[in-house]
């Protein structure tokens, strides 16, 4: 039985339909992220776990009880602010305290939790300090300190790293994780960023203009998109506009280069489908001494990117993008000098056009 | 001097003659009381009657109470507006404008209308005639406590905080108290200072109701003496100044940060 249940889940604000039909089932200590662009309904869907808004239609059920219509005080679900929310008028130890405080827990019990979560998020002694005092990973640390104090049952989070920058976003997300594991809490957690949701998620819920597009392991995700939405949003994608020749064999043709996916193609000979490929599958020259899903392009660009370097080739008036990985003898390639890409078949993954 | 900041200076040397030129006569004038002398006799005179402190004390108990009102009435009602019926806004301020539009002395005419007779007499008593003065003060602040709790309130992320409060267990009560109150600290204390300078210094309102306030008191001191007027004039002036001064002050002094948010930096 799934701890966190959303069934048949709308919500239309006027003509315009902001989730539909969002059905998913989460188990106890789950950690599930919504990815998904601006305006794809990911923090609805949140917001209508949190109580903030009411569905148009649908359940949602949290540890068999059907919260639906009750208000967010009366749902013991924990959320995290992207602006934090932490209340200025209180010290850290009074924003950390102020839900163990209206639930009437006694002030030695209040003091010994807020005391336990300055610990487990690494902050002891900061209690007297106001929020002002503190930068915005500490800040975001007290807010995430604030919502667990409580004991909920399910821990939301609407883009909580999202205003911080990347040193300290990479810091605080390991230790969201950290927490979340230590305490077994189900937690939902709403981002744009795919790395973010790739690296803390058991599962990830892609969402497009209100719908579901996947839901998987991050694994699954990246490597067995299951449409060109989530192939594209997922991490960097090339399209090659081929023609299949022999769908029985993998056959396929891109201009006059021969290709193959090393398994039959489900479309008909003669069909213009596209290849796409990920940056990563590509490498300089035929490593994997293939004679076909060899390609020839002109080097347009390359950066470096610490662990990686992104070369990106022209050819055939298209853009092929390739992620190389860095290492102190690798040979950078020369910007404006033509280069053999090949991929195993295995890296090909065909859609219809259009 | 540049020729810019030149003529900045002129403007300003001349509105601030224009406004204290009066005040620095009156202020001359409260300190002729005795013959021959610049002193301070008037200012101990109408220090010492008896009736200067039972008018004084009056109109600021009165200001307390309204201000109290003020802060019940107001206070929960632009909270919601922003939260909820952000529509409303513009209807709302139209509404609190209008003290501007209708002068104190139809508002007075109206209350006592229809406070003055069955099923609704209240100016028969002193304490309902108290009670309706609070309540005609109240509508003549309106205007300037509600900017001052509307400007706080768009100060703070009200929606985030309150569903911040409202994730860790807090009702309405619980929010407005503990959340909104404190945060508005500073715009609660302008709007209250605003509301007791003009509370002590309307006339219209006591004078109709037949109220000991202050400025009925100063009125009359004129039509018999001269150099007490001006020596209050000039403490009212103190008391606008000093109330001023206070919201200036706690504008720039906010204890322990409150006025910056708990947001990104």
């Amino acid at each position: 039985m799934a701890f966190l249940e959303l069934t048949g889940v709308s919500k239309t604000f006027g003509q315009f339909k902001a989730v539909d039909n969002f059905n998913l089932q989460v188990d106890k200590g789950e950690f599930v992220s919504f990815l998904g662009p601006s305006g794809c309904g990911k923090t609805t869907t949140l917001r209508m776990i949190a109580g903030f808004e009411k569905p148009t239609s649908g359940r949602i059920v949290i540890n068999d009880v059907d919260v639906t219509y009750k208000s967010p005080n009366q749902r013991n679900v924990g959320m995290v602010f992207q602006s934090y929310a932490l209340f200025p008028n209180m010290t850290v130890a009074g924003n950390i305290g102020f839900g163990l405080k209206i639930a009437k827990t006694p002030a030695a019990d209040v003091k010994q939790r807020v005391e336990r979560m300055l610990e487990l998020i690494h902050m002891p002694g900061y209690g007297g300090r106001y929020p002002y005092q503190l930068s915005g990973g500490q800040q975001q640390r007290v807010a995430l300190a604030r919502a667990l104090a409580i004991r909920p049952q399910v821990l939301l989070l609407d883009e909580p790293l999202s205003a911080l920058d990347a040193k300290i976003r990479v810091e605080l997300r390991s230790e969201i994780r950290r927490i979340q594991q230590e305490l077994g809490i189900t937690t939902i957690y709403v981002t744009h960023d795919q790395e973010e949701a790739l690296s803390l998620s058991d599962r990830i819920v892609v969402m497009s203009a209100g719908n579901i597009e996947q839901v998987g392991t991050p694994f699954e995700i990246y490597n067995y998109p299951r449409t060109q939405f989530v192939a594209s949003f997922v991490g960097t994608l090339n399209q090659l506009h081929c023609e299949v020749v022999d769908a029985a064999q993998g056959l396929l043709r891109y201009h006059d280069q021969p290709l193959t996916t090393g398994a039959p193609i489900e479309f008909p000979n003669g069909a213009a489908v596209k290849v796409l490929l990920r940056p990563e599958e590509l490498q300089l020259g035929n490593g994997h001494g293939h004679e076909t899903n060899q390609l020839v392009g002109q080097v347009e660009t390359v950066s470096f990117l610490g662990a990686t370097v992104r070369v990106e080739l022209s050819l055939n008036g298209s853009r092929l993008t390739m992620d190389l990985q860095n290492e102190r003898q690798l040979q950078l390639p020369q910007v404006g000098q033509s280069y053999t890409v090949s991929f195993p078949p295995h890296a090909c993954w065909v859609m219809p056009e259009g | 001097m540049r020729r810019g900041t030149f003529w900045s200076w002129l403007w300003i040397s001349l509105g601030a003659l224009y406004f204290l030129l009066p005040l620095i006569g009156t202020f001359i004038f409260s300190l002729r009381a005795r013959r021959d002398e610049l002193s301070f006799a008037a200012y101990d005179s109408a220090f010492s009657d008896p009736r200067f402190w039972e008018a004084f004390g009056f109109s600021a108990m009165m200001a307390v109470f309204t201000v109290i009102v003020s802060l019940l009435i107001t206070v929960p009602t632009a909270y919601w507006v922003q939260l909820r019926l952000p529509r409303l806004r513009p209807i709302v301020e139209l509404i609190t404008l209008l003290p501007f539009v209708i002068p104190a002395v139809v508002l007075v005419f109206g209350l006592i209308r229809i406070y003055s007779r069955p099923p609704l007499a209240l100016t028969g008593a002193i304490f309902t005639t108290n009670l309706l003065l609070i309540a005609g003060y109240t509508v003549l602040s309106l205007p300037y406590m509600y900017r001052a709790v509307d400007t706080g309130l768009r100060a703070i992320d009200i929606r985030t905080l309150t569903e911040a409060a409202q994730s860790l267990g807090a009702g309405w009560p619980t929010i407005i108290w503990h959340i909104i109150f404190p945060n508005l600290r500073t715009a609660l204390l302008s709007g209250a200072f605003l509301t007791f300078a003009i509370v002590v210094g309307e006339l219209v309102l006591a004078s109709f109701l037949a109220r000991p306030a202050f400025a009925p008191y100063l009125a009359q001191l004129i039509n018999n003496r001269a150099y007490e007027p001006a020596a209050l004039t000039i403490v009212s002036f103190l008391i606008t100044w000093a109330c001023i001064g206070l919201i200036s002050f706690f504008g720039q002094h906010r204890a322990g940060g409150e006025s910056q948010l708990a947001g990104p930096r």
